[in-house]
């Protein structure tokens, strides 16, 4: 079982640090960096969020979901682009990161889809979504929501 | 009397090997055969159909002719593809400048039970100007798929919603309406300028 720290004051000041600084841990081997988002146009539509998970302990971890209270429905999703150019995306699972490695949440292929939205994504606000861990774990990162045509975090 | 029906039967089978010859071809080959996948485009000299711009203009695969042309599908509720096409084609008209003003750009939408020209008017109006959004009726739309050899399929999601499946590339037309190229969804950034410039140029070259 790994440790788990409280890590309220480390993350309230790891979030003034801005973008560029590795966002909020909760399982210490979890790290979740350059997270971002698109606004939405209502509420009617399904958001998208981006961020890297990067996995610095000696253990897979198996990321099993996520909750949001933006959106009743966050789902890890994933884009697929078939060889006759047609794009579809479908529930992306259960995923496990190798002690060591990182996965890529970005544009066109892993995102966290975030259906039923509860209230607009609006540019500038930031919402909390935490990362569920098959041993019970959690990861809350606070989301920057970009513009609608942002590109990445940097934006 | 034996030797011709030897004959009779020889022919008969050169008969029946033809026949099945060309029911194959028919089938496979054929105007009986399926729609062949990762097909060019048909020029838009050739496409006919009816859609609305973002402003309310009827437009068709006319307007288009006269100036190079990037036409590209998909949907407002989109969460992640479309809305990272739209922001790489506004990446790409601000790289080109000048010259993107001389393309028509446009964004056909695959899902007009939800994408009004309201909607599209709404959405568009988030990414680059140059950017156009055409809607219209269901048949419509397919008729500019079938022309472009683009799918499309509406599929149900868990939440109770659809979304759409559909090709994600961009297409590229010279001024004279011929397909030059396309821009595949992952293809590396650096690569779609410089084919958009090949569009461009076309269109110099025919001129001369």
């Amino acid at each position: 079982m790994k440790k788990y720290i409280l890590t309220g004051t480390l993350a309230a000041l790891l979030t003034l640090g801005g973008l560029s600084v590795p966002a909020l841990a909760g399982p210490e081997d979890v790290v979740v960096e350059n997270a971002w988002s698109r606004a939405s146009i209502g509420m009617n539509r399904p958001g998208a969020a981006y961020m890297t998970i990067r996995n610095t302990g000696d253990e897979p971890v198996t990321l099993i979901g996520l909750t949001t209270p933006l959106a009743m429905m966050p789902e890890i999703h994933e884009t697929k682009t078939n060889a006759e150019g047609v794009s579809s995306m479908s529930p992306a699972g259960e995923i496990v990161i190798a002690p060591g490695e990182s996965i890529a949440l970005e544009p066109g292929g892993l995102h966290a889809m975030l259906m039923r939205l509860q209230e607009p994504m609006t540019e500038g606000d930031t919402f909390p979504l935490t990362l569920l861990f098959d041993d019970g774990g959690e990861v809350t990162v606070e989301v920057p929501i970009l513009g609608i045509a942002a590109r990445g975090p940097e934006d | 009397m034996r030797r011709r029906a030897i004959l009779g039967y020889g022919a008969a089978g050169v008969g029946a090997v033809a026949l099945m010859l060309f029911v194959g071809w028919w089938q496979v080959d054929g105007p009986g055969g399926p729609e062949p996948v990762g097909q060019r485009p048909v020029a838009l000299t050739e496409m006919d159909f009816r859609l609305t711009d973002h402003e309310g203009n009827a437009v068709g695969p006319e307007t288009l002719i006269g100036r190079p042309t990037m036409a590209f599908f998909g949907f407002t509720y989109c969460p992640d593809v479309c809305p990272t096409t739209l922001s790489d084609i506004s990446g790409w008209l601000d790289d080109l400048g000048d010259e993107a003003d001389e393309m028509n750009v446009v964004f056909i939408t695959v899902d007009p039970e939800r994408d009004t020209v309201e909607t599209m008017a709404e959405y568009v109006g988030y990414f680059h100007p140059a950017i156009r959004g055409w809607t219209g009726p269901e048949e419509q739309i397919a008729r500019v798929a079938d022309g472009f050899r683009a799918t499309y399929e509406r599929v149900p999601t868990e939440s109770g919603d659809y979304t759409m499946n559909h090709s994600a590339s961009v297409f590229l037309f010279a001024a004279s309406g011929r397909f030059v190229t396309m821009i595949d969804y992952h293809e590396p950034r650096e690569f779609a300028v410089p084919k958009i410039r090949r569009a461009l140029e076309e269109e110099t070259e025919g001129a001369t």
